[in-house]
């Protein structure tokens, strides 16, 4: 059983994963609450990713428990395919649906998974597409877009399913420069209006400003999480301290 | 004039030389349908099935490509036979090569599914989508579109190779060239003709597919003409 704990909207505990005997996920344990935003960080190839895809076991890990508002995620009783209408998650690569339009990719969730009737569905993607201002693109084709815009309709094939909980898979890292901000603005106005997101991001102004706590993970473990003005000012371990003033020296304090 | 005389001996024989066309449609269209609805199957099991699945598809496939497609003929045409199970000429045709078309087909539809990316299947999944709505909705409308340049390709060949099927007793356009080249003495003449008209059917075929790949291309994609 969950241990109750109030507002804890997602649970890991001793989240462990190895490919190859080669361990990449160390005894993972966190929560998140209800509308709160936590920032992962670390080394590339620290399985950053891996960690978010055990969350809605893209991956399935190897032992450990997911909670996700008082259901098992990890439970191979769990209907997984409906835990992950609750989960939205959005890639590195974007991965909209090549052959169908802007709006045909976020109608698709709820007409095929959620069987919503098509007009309602239309209403619902035509307001998630406004709430990314992606409305004008609706009839354009992924492969007509830039990066960033591609990125934004993703977010509303996402929010079309309305889901509990958000994850970011590096969302702005194949993004050209000057479409990283489109991007985190959206990100930013989620973030306002309550949802609850994991992002793997190394957008350090964008930790800085509105997420509540940033996990470091380097080599499959949890070094530290904290607020990120603690793990800025007084971070506890020399590990954090080096990679934050690196990845600030690279991406800059001032944007987003 | 020989030569006229021939070309009247199969104006006379235009009835016999159409009926032979339709027959060799109709053995094309039908192989080649059974190698649609066998091979996309097969490529879906050999890419997302259990080893057990892919396995057993794989030796499928390795079979029916590696036999001449003459000795199928034979095999199919005669093999019921020794069970006291006569099946036509046509029929035995449509078998044999049928099978031995959704073997390559098999594999034109596997070389585009591994085309796509992970990420279409990753998307979907993380939707909601069961693995088989996913390739429904998702992979499959992709897939299909790859495949019709090397799609293509084999409706060229499989067309071609009916011509084999004369060989276990089926009249098609070939079986038509040799009966009236055998009446006229004139085999080249006749079979100039008879060639002619696979020419334009293999142009007919090729063209519309080419057709179909242009309108079903997905806008603000790389096409041939922009690459070229």
């Amino acid at each position: 059983m969950e241990p109750i704990e109030k507002n804890v909207l997602l649970r890991v505990r001793h989240l462990s994963k190895s490919y190859n005997k080669e361990p990449v996920l160390k005894d993972i344990s966190f929560k998140v609450k209800k509308g709160e935003t936590k920032v992962i960080i670390g080394p590339s190839g620290t399985g950053k990713s891996t960690l978010l895809r055990c969350l809605n076991r893209l991956t399935r890990p190897d032992s450990g428990q997911i909670w996700l508002d008082g259901v098992e995620v990890t439970s191979s009783k769990t209907n997984i395919n409906k835990i992950r209408q609750s989960i939205g998650m959005v890639f590195q690569d974007f991965n909209l649906f090549a052959h169908l339009t802007v709006l045909d990719n976020v109608r698709i969730g709820p007409t095929r998974v959620k069987k919503i009737p098509k007009r309602e569905a239309t209403e619902l993607a035509l307001d998630m597409l406004s709430r990314v201002g992606l409305v004008d693109k609706a009839g354009a084709y992924p492969a007509e877009l830039s990066g960033g815009q591609q990125q934004r309709a993703s977010i509303a094939r996402t929010l079309a399913m309305r889901p509990k909980l958000m994850l970011f898979d590096e969302p702005t890292s194949a993004l050209d420069p000057e479409l990283i901000g489109e991007v985190l603005i959206v990100m930013k106005n989620l973030v306002k209006s309550g949802m609850t997101m994991v992002v793997v991001s190394h957008e350090m102004g964008f930790a800085r400003s509105v997420c509540d706590e940033i996990i470091f993970v380097e080599k499959g473990v949890i070094v530290e999480q904290g607020p990120p003005d603690e793990l800025f000012l007084r971070p506890k371990h020399r590990r954090t301290k080096e990679f934050l003033s690196k990845i600030t020296e690279l991406y800059g304090k001032s944007e987003g | 004039m020989e030569i006229l005389e021939t070309l009247a001996a199969i104006g006379k024989s235009i009835i016999p030389v159409l009926r032979g066309t339709e027959i060799t449609v109709a053995l094309t269209f039908s192989l080649l349908a059974i190698g649609l609805m066998m091979g996309l199957p097969l490529a879906l099991g050999q890419v997302y099935g259990n080893k057990i699945i892919s396995t057993i598809i794989v030796v499928y496939e390795r079979t029916f490509r590696s036999i001449p497609a003459l000795v199928l003929l034979f095999l199919f045409y005669f093999g019921p036979a020794t069970f006291g199970i006569y099946i036509s000429p046509f029929l035995a045709a449509i078998l044999a090569l049928g099978f031995r078309s959704s073997a390559y087909q098999s594999q034109i539809f596997r070389g585009a599914i591994q085309s796509i990316g992970q990420g279409q299947m990753m998307a979907a999944r993380s939707l909601g989508m069961s693995k088989l709505k996913a390739i429904i909705y998702i992979i499959l409308p992709l897939v299909l579109r790859r495949s019709i340049p090397s799609w293509s390709n084999e409706y060229s060949s499989v067309l071609k190779d009916t011509a084999l099927a004369f060989a276990i007793g089926v009249i098609d356009l070939n079986r038509w060239g040799w009966r009236i080249a055998i009446r006229t003495q004139d085999p080249i003449i006749v079979f100039l003709v008879i060639g002619v008209i696979y020419f334009f059917l293999t142009l007919a075929g090729t063209r519309f597919l080419r057709w179909l790949e242009k309108e079903l291309k997905i806008p603000g994609f790389q096409s041939r003409d922009t690459i070229g």
